[in-house]
């Protein structure tokens, strides 16, 4: 198997209905960085418009036949990714070394992020990359408030990028920073009206890139709330409205002064994400792992964990191991004590 | 797959040692294995499962009433086990951390 840098990466563009989706994969096609880059669009709705409007990249478009990309995306984007591959290799398509999916805007990601990871064939050859949401400042509250999707959207990003500033009521544009910052404080923020919209930087971005990754790395802990152990977002924000699907997501970080012992620490997140993984929307983190000189990288989403990948340096003189979750109703104090007791067996284990 | 047995062995899972510790330091894949299989048997003491390393290949999950489960990484022990004792295993549980901070 490759090494998990070098394989092809595969970005996903979401995004609730009318939150620019399109758009911004249009500004982005322009970019001569974009130019070895397929795209897979799914079409929904009786008018391929997404489609249409992304002909240009022409051969390198496969359109995704299926209507709810929630129920039958894994197959489809299973068949589609594998017919990519196989007209790449047979040089019926242009060659191209990066894959970006724009979902349905009802998606929830999850699946396409488990079918990437989990389909053997298509691990062998793709590697997720960014994920990318798209958030209309318009309509962010409705957006977050009714749908569990839109939430897990908006959590499951990489980078999301606030739409329509330009139109919608400041009021409405502060209130939709807000959700976004609360819901994913360690997710990188740009504003499509005034931010330039830079290919590099939301899709090659990711921490697997050796270019990249300690940028990429650095921007997870950016946000304040996320230093000095964190705060907990939902005492910030008592809930108020329980029914509300983004009252009941937290984001907090968890940070340790000692070293952490992989083995330990794999144990942990394995039996974590088995029980809990529905819940555990994001998991990032920086670790100090014992007897390693750099820091080791995680990233999961849900009940999927990349690869570890190695810093090839702190990139602070924070030495501590810091651990980003977004969650659905978990307990910050009882994670962080759970952690600590398993790392303690490791000390046992060695001492024995 | 294994020549003698004919069992399929999946590629390397993210816990694996190797995957994350620099040459220089890394231990014998098999001192990495009994680590883990240590440490998981401290936890799985609470629900009363035991985890081997087999042929350094795989691991044997056993149940007290003699049952047995091959099981070909530790994430794969989760599901395995709970099935084995008919309910879930929670590492945010009380009782298993206060057991842990004890032992």
């Amino acid at each position: 198997m490759a090494n998990y840098a070098e394989l092809i990466p595969v970005n996903v563009i979401t995004g609730f209905l009318g939150s620019g989706k399109t758009t911004l994969l249009q500004r982005l096609l322009r970019s001569p960085n974009m130019a070895r880059t397929a795209v897979l669009i799914n079409e929904f709705g009786e008018v391929g418009l997404d489609h249409l409007l992304v002909q240009p990249v022409d051969e390198s478009v496969v359109l995704l036949q299926s209507g709810c990309i929630c129920c039958t995306i894994r197959d489809d984007l299973n068949t589609s990714l594998r017919d990519l591959l196989s007209k790449r290799q047979r040089k019926q398509v242009p060659q191209f070394d990066r894959v970006v999916i724009e979902t349905t805007g009802l998606a929830d990601p999850a699946p396409i992020l488990y079918t990437l990871f989990a389909e053997p064939v298509l691990r062998h050859h793709f590697r997720l990359g960014t994920v990318i949401t798209t958030v209309d400042a318009v309509n962010a509250e409705r957006h977050v408030t009714g749908n569990i999707e839109g939430v897990k959207q908006v959590a499951l990003a990489d980078h999301l990028v606030l739409t329509k500033t330009d139109i919608a009521d400041p009021a409405a544009v502060a209130q939709a920073r807000r959700i976004l910052a609360r819901i994913n404080p360690s997710a990188r923020k740009f504003d499509a009206c005034t931010d330039p919209i830079d290919a590099l930087i939301l899709l090659e971005s990711d921490p697997y890139d050796p270019a990249t990754k300690s940028a990429a790395v650095q921007e997870w802990f950016k946000d304040e709330s996320l230093r000095d152990g964190g705060i907990d977002k939902q005492h910030q924000h008592p809930p108020h409205h329980d029914s509300r699907h983004d009252q009941q997501i937290a984001s907090f970080s968890l940070s340790f002064d000692g070293a952490l012992d992989w083995t330990a620490f794999g144990i942990w997140l394995t039996m974590l994400l088995n029980r809990h993984g529905e819940n555990v929307l994001r998991v990032k983190g920086i670790l100090n792992v014992r007897d390693m000189d750099v820091p080791i990288v995680i990233n999961g989403v849900q009940h999927l964990v990349h690869p570890p990948a190695h810093l090839n340096a702190w990139p602070s003189p924070d030495r501590r191991s810091h651990l980003v979750f977004i969650t659905r109703g978990m307990d910050q104090a009882r994670l962080r004590r759970s952690l600590a007791a398993f790392n303690r067996l490791s000390v046992e284990a060695v001492a024995a | 797959m294994c020549g003698l047995c004919g069992i399929f062995q999946g590629g390397n899972h993210w816990t694996d040692g190797s995957a994350v510790l620099a040459p220089e330091i890394q231990r014998t894949r098999r001192h990495d294995r009994l680590h883990r299989v240590a440490i998981t048997n401290k936890v799985l003491k609470f629900y009363g499962l035991k985890l081997a390393d087999w042929h350094g290949s795989t691991y044997v999950l056993s149940g007290p009433t003699g049952q047995s489960q091959i099981i070909d990484n530790i994430a794969a022990l989760w599901p395995a086990a709970e099935s084995m004792r008919k309910r879930p295993l929670d590492p945010l549980d009380d009782k298993l951390i206060a057991a842990l901070e004890r032992s």
